[in-house]
């Protein structure tokens, strides 16, 4: 077993996940299942490949320039004047659980 | 070339047989009829799709010219935003949720005159194999509804094989296009990465997902990607690369193209029948005047241990946004941050639970480079083999999935079983090909079996055009397609 109890109580605090007992149980032995699995991937030397992390790094790029410059197809001018229209105040705020209709509104933050 | 269904519904409006409008209340009444045993639905928008009807029909009154897709009658997976639609991606988080803005390939459908009669069940977030992962109900598959249509577009493949669409949109992370395709017996496409914008489409993992239709027929989805297909301001992602008329391209010849085949994906698991099939299909091919050519493909059997790292660490990152602020569920509590915990406990559902817990795992500190970045660099890995391949081969020729259809409740429980069901399929996501599923016979218990083709970059019109020629070399005598017998007019009832 390579995640243990504490491990799946820590990944679920990042994750912002409270998680039942009986479901961190489970996470425990799917995890495990899983990452055994996943092992496999270390039959395989890559220290001299290079990461993939876009697809698009394949297309449309300028391989004659460096870093994000290769990505100028994706780049616009800057627009001063008669930019796109965002969403409007009240469009954005209809979602929300709890609004003002200025703000979301959440819980207390700041304990006194 | 044979009439098809999306043709033939224009013709009827503009020659004034029928109207868009009466065309869209067959639709909803065979969805009545019919949907309540399948349960591909999870939301209609009879309104939206009347005025849009009512649009259509103005136009043929006043004998204006129609536009390609006027009055067809179309349905979105419900992970594609849809203004003042409720849109779930099959998640109680967002029960409530109604988008203030549509998902582009969604606008393009409707400018190009489609009917969007309503939302289609999925995997919560699109994330499963089965659509049993759906926090609303399960999808029967139209051809033997003891059986899952696939997942996580099982919803849009059931829709279009029960004919309560003519043709949807799915989206494809890992195969949840082509699978179910394949397990509804329907056609279904997964563009090139970047071919489609997905502008609208509620995130699960960046670099894998992509938009793309289902219809009975190739040439119906060619149609529908063309509609939806081009740079997209909104997704910086979608490609600056000129979209072809796919459906012009359908009749070149595809004497003397070279097919590939992989051993790769003919190894240990394959369901005997669908390999036959498939290999038959390939003769097929042959005896069209394609060229069979061996390749490989030798990191097939990392796949999907790389999607499984890459997929859920980008859908750990993506489904941090809900958190019960701006949006969606939100639980009672006294804190914020208990506010946020139990939110996302009670909104999400088991498999999205496990997805953003094994994400987390693989990026958290001391794991990143073990799991992440190996993870990237097999994924380099994994499209060199496909670069190398498409050196030698036009198209490379494959079963969608190793087995046909599977029962609801099969593999529910065990999440690496289900996992496996991918494994032909997340390949392609992975490098970003293109990779379509066209009906290829059935097994003995006439579960419909799936013909899995890839094409190079942006080479659609290619991979389109080998799908067709097959569907048409095996069409006579198929009982199965029943929009495609040739010059007939659609009716959703005449069966």
């Amino acid at each position: 077993m390579k995640v243990t109890d504490k491990d799946v109580a820590y990944v679920a605090d990042l994750a912002n996940l409270e998680l039942t007992e009986d479901e961190r149980a489970r996470m425990l032995r799917d995890l495990n299942s899983i990452l055994e699995y996943i092992e496999r991937l270390n039959e395989l030397e890559t220290d001299k490949v290079a990461p993939m992390a876009q697809v698009s790094d394949r297309y449309g790029v300028d391989e004659s320039r460096q870093g994000s410059d290769r990505f100028a197809y994706a780049i616009r001018e800057d627009v001063k004047d008669g930019l796109r229209k965002s969403l409007p105040h009240e469009a954005a705020v209809k979602n929300a659980p709890d609004t003002d209709g200025t703000f979301f509104e959440v819980p207390k933050v700041i304990e006194r | 070339m044979p009439a098809s269904a999306i043709d033939g519904v224009r013709s009827a409006i503009a020659e004034r047989e029928t109207t868009a409008t009466a065309l869209a209340q067959d639709f909803y009444t065979r969805i009545r009829q019919e949907d309540p045993e399948i349960g591909a639905f999870l939301t209609l928008c009879q309104e939206r799709a009347l005025a849009q009807a009512g649009r259509i029909d103005q136009l043929a009154a006043e004998g204006k010219p129609l536009p390609p897709l006027a009055g067809v009658p179309v349905a979105i997976k419900d992970v594609m935003v849809t203004s003042g639609v409720r849109t779930t991606a099959g998640s109680k988080i967002l029960d409530n949720f109604i988008p203030p803005y549509d998902c582009t390939a969604v606008a393009r459908l409707e400018a190009a005159g489609a009917v969007i009669l309503g939302k289609l069940n999925c995997d919560e977030f699109a994330m499963g194999s089965s659509t049993e992962n759906s926090a609303y109900h399960a999808v029967h598959n139209p051809r033997d509804k003891s059986r899952v249509p696939g997942g996580s577009s099982g919803g849009s493949a059931a829709a279009v094989a029960a004919e309560m669409a003519v043709a949807t949109l799915g989206s494809d992370t890992g195969g949840s296009i082509r699978q179910p395709a394949s397990f509804c017996g329907v056609v279904g496409l997964k563009p090139t990465y970047g071919r489609v914008s997905r502008y609208g489409l509620i995130a699960f993992a960046s670099s894998l997902d992509h938009i793309g239709p289902f219809a009975k027929t190739v040439k119906e989805v060619a149609l529908v990607l063309r509609t939806i297909a081009g740079r997209d301001p909104m997704d910086s992602t979608s490609a600056e690369v000129p979209v072809p008329d796919y459906v012009a391209e359908l009749e070149k010849p595809v004497k003397g193209l070279r097919v590939g085949v992989a051993k790769e994906y003919f190894g240990a698991g394959l369901d005997s029948e669908v390999r036959a099939a498939v290999e038959t299909a390939i003769q097929k091919l042959a005896a069209l005047g394609c060229e069979v050519v061996p390749v490989s493909l030798p990191h097939t059997e990392y796949a999907i241990p790389t999607y499984y790292i890459v997929a859920t660490a980008e859908a750990s990152a993506n489904l941090a946004r809900y958190d019960g602020v701006r949006y969606g569920f939100r639980a009672k509590a006294s804190n914020l941050s208990g506010m946020y915990r139990l939110s996302r406990d009670g909104g999400f559902g088991m498999e999205v639970k496990r997805r953003i817990m094994l994400g987390t795992y693989v990026l958290s500190a001391g794991y990143y480079d073990a799991y992440y970045l190996k993870a990237q660099k097999v994924r380099t890995l994994l499209t060199r083999d496909f670069d190398e391949a498409f050196k030698k081969v036009d198209v490379i020729a494959a079963p969608t999935c190793p087995t046909p259809a599977f029962r609801l409740g099969e593999k529910v429980n065990d999440p690496l079983a289900m996992y496996l069901a991918d494994i032909y399929t997340v390949t392609a996501n992975l490098a970003g090909i293109p990779g379509i599923s066209v009906p290829c016979g059935e097994n003995h218990e006439k579960l419909p079996i799936g013909l899995q083709l890839f094409g190079r970059h942006f080479d659609e019109a290619t991979l389109l055009r080998v799908a067709h020629a097959y569907e048409q070399s095996r069409k006579s005598g198929v009982g199965t397609d029943a929009f495609v017998r040739s010059g007939e007019r659609i009716s959703p009832m005449s069966r």
